[in-house]
């Protein structure tokens, strides 16, 4: 995209480092989180900036190896990393962090974090299906409201939440508003920027001006295209990314892909495309904590089992950007999407006839040549 | 009229490979070391196969090169990944194969192909030595033999079992195997299957293949692995005279279609 279209989401993340010093000086409270099934929406009704904490580099891998095994994944090792040698401003500001039994490997990092800072694991059950799971998850979304009353201080009405959940509705909107561009064939947005702005836009304290920016994005880009601006070409091979979640810092597989002729059209996972739909009817008369509960636990995520969402929504997605050729991302020593891969595969070649990458990797740059190889051929696969 | 030349190049971690390739007919191939300048071997490669086929350097109308170090060689018209090259050569030497197995010296992968040698599927080992050229070099060195020796000592002889897969640990295995007097044939049986147990845990992965596979790679002039692939997987294991050069012959294949 041209230099100055993004120029408002190159430093958000910079600029609102010292927003948050300065908001939190005045008394602004924050709440980290680790991952979408985390409700920020509770956050914003107690009145808080929440702020995105999974690691998505690598430098504090090594500090946190001191206390996690090596064979671990790079985005645990990460996020611990960052909180245990202190160097993100975003996780020193915080003041309570909410993680999730996920994974193994991350509910057991909880148990180490919580000797830093304030932190509420919650619960999720295994599975989507059941009563038990709904009661589990809506009593997990009482007890996350009660942690966030007693760390920050504040009471959280039914109103607020209210307001909070037409909020994020937006926000989700819009933000599938933009990824929804690139069904156009050719494309207007690389997958490069997909990633920036979708990752930048989560570090912005100020949640009315997301939505604000992002609009502004997408109309000046739907005037851009009806110009006939757009990104690649008919021929350029349209890749969705599936797989374990990708941030600035995390992009190589991404970087890649558009370094060798190709065009990642869109992102599957948590940080892409994974939770966009999934929107709560703002005029159901039910509790609210209820209808938090039952959007949260229709996220798509390989923790859950079994995970047919998933599937469903790589299926409509392969067809409504037009995709040609699918790329799954493991990080090494993710059991979940490690194993659910072969599922991802059998769906993509057998069912839909495509070409299927599945790339495990972390976050060195030590394998870049090798990935190339594999990306590169696999775009030769598509292409000749 | 004269006659136009593709080349395809595929410099490989041990071996590079030239192949001429004309309109109609046969190709020329010319294998030799890599040494320590791919673009000096390659150069070095085409003079030898000029000289030996009497054609002239302007003759030459496209060059695809392929292979670790292809990037190394500015000269070439094109680059192409040596999956995309290897599933080429492989159906252009053996028609109809629906597999390449592939192992050179560093890595090893396997192709899943059509009957026009397009890839379907591909699964690469390049991370360890295990189970490729460099591991039965290594392999051969602890045993006191030259790796031509492998597959004639290790005909008919029943395998030992080798555990590791390691290229490390699996040489400790073998001198242990050797002291305890385990003869040396049956060792190195043992070794072949182990590889041959390797390279069909990855075939397996991509689905079973039906007709017959194409054995390419430096390790595929070893009879011994390519017997125990056979048994293993129960379809043919088909070798070339020229499966080496399986990438290379693909390139120049590419190369042909550029003029
Ligand atoms: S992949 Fe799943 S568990 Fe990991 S951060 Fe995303 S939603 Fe959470
Ligand atoms: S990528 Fe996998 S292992 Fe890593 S935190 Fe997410 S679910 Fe856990």
């Amino acid at each position: 995209m041209e230099g100055n279209m993004l120029a408002n989401f190159d430093s958000i993340r910079e600029q609102n480092m010292i927003a948050l010093k300065e908001v939190k000086e005045k008394g602004a409270k924050v709440v980290g989180f680790y991952c979408t099934y985390g409700p920020q929406e509770l956050a914003v009704a107690a009145g808080a900036i929440c702020v995105g904490l999974c690691g998505t580099k690598e430098d504090p891998i090594p500090a946190a190896e001191q206390d996690l095994p090596r064979n671990l994944c790079p985005l645990i090792k990460s996020s611990y990393g960052f909180a245990v040698s202190d160097t993100c401003p975003f996780f020193h500001f915080s003041d309570l962090v909410i993680g999730e039994t996920t994974c193994d490997g991350k509910k057991k990092m909880f148990e180490l974090m919580a000797k830093i800072k304030p932190t509420y694991v919650m619960q999720l059950p295994q599975t989507q299906e059941g009563e038990a799971s709904l009661a589990l998850m809506y009593a997990e979304m009482k007890k996350v409201k009660e942690e966030m009353e007693k760390h920050l201080g504040v009471t959280i009405t039914d109103e607020a939440i209210g307001e909070a959940i037409a909020l994020l509705n937006e926000e989700r909107r819009t933000l599938k508003e933009f990824f929804d561009l690139n069904q156009a064939k050719p494309a207007v947005i690389t997958g490069m920027d997909l990633l920036k702005v979708s990752w930048q836009l989560g570090f912005h304290a100020n949640r009315k001006e997301r939505t604000v920016l992002l609009r502004r994005l997408i109309d000046d880009l739907k005037a851009k295209a009806a110009e006939g601006y757009h990104v690649g070409d008919e021929s350029t091979p349209r890749i969705l990314l599936t797989g374990t979640p990708t941030g600035l810092g995390s992009e190589k597989v991404i970087r890649l892909v558009e370094e060798c002729g190709g065009l990642v059209v869109s992102i599957e996972n948590c940080t892409g495309y994974k939770t966009l739909n999934q929107y709560i009817d703002e005029n159901d008369p039910r509790d609210k904590l209820l209808l938090l509960a039952e959007r949260y636990l229709k996220i798509p995520c390989s923790v859950m089992t079994p995970n047919t969402g998933r599937l469903e929504l790589l299926e409509r997605m392969i067809k409504e950007f037009q995709v040609d050729g699918v790329i799954d991302l493991t990080w090494q020593a993710c059991h979940t999407y490690n194993i659910e891969s072969t599922t991802v595969g059998q769906l993509v070649k057998d069912k839909l006839g495509l070409p299927f990458l599945h790339l495990e990797t972390d976050y060195s740059q030590s394998d870049v040549e090798t990935l190339r190889v594999r990306i590169n051929a696999f775009l030769e696969m598509i292409q000749e | 009229m004269t006659v136009a030349l593709a080349v395809g190049i595929d410099v490989g971690s041990t071996a590079t490979k030239i192949v001429f390739k004309k309109d109609q007919g046969d190709i020329h191939c010319h294998i030799r070391p890599t040494g320590w300048s791919p673009r000096e071997a390659a150069q070095a490669g085409i003079r030898a196969l000029l000289e030996e086929t009497g054609y002239s350097e302007s003759q030459i109308k496209a060059t695809v090169a392929t292979g670790y170090g292809r990037i190394a060689l500015s000269f070439a018209d094109r680059t192409v990944t040596e999956i995309t090259c290897h599933g080429r050569g492989a159906a252009f030497l053996v028609p109809g194969a629906d597999l390449v197995i592939d192992i050179g010296g560093q890595d090893s992968k396997v192709l899943k192909i059509n009957n026009q040698g397009k890839v379907l599927d591909f699964l690469m080992n390049d991370k360890c030595a295990a189970g490729t050229g460099r591991f039965l070099q290594v392999m051969a060195a602890a045993l006191g033999l030259d790796v031509s020796e492998l597959a004639d000592l290790s005909a008919g002889q029943e395998p030992v079992k080798i555990s590791s897969m390691c290229t490390v640990f699996s040489e400790t295995e073998v001198i242990g195997l050797l002291a305890q007097g385990v003869a040396k044939g049956a060792i190195v049986a043992g070794l072949h299957q182990s590889i041959a147990r390797r390279m069909a845990a990855m075939v397996g992965r991509l689905g079973k293949p039906e007709t017959k596979a194409v054995f390419t790679g430096g390790v595929a002039l070893n009879l011994g692995v390519q017997r125990s692939l056979e048994q293993l997987l129960g379809i043919p294991v088909v070798t070339h005279q020229y499966s080496q050069a399986a990438g290379a012959i693909g390139a120049a294949l590419i190369a042909q279609k550029m003029i």
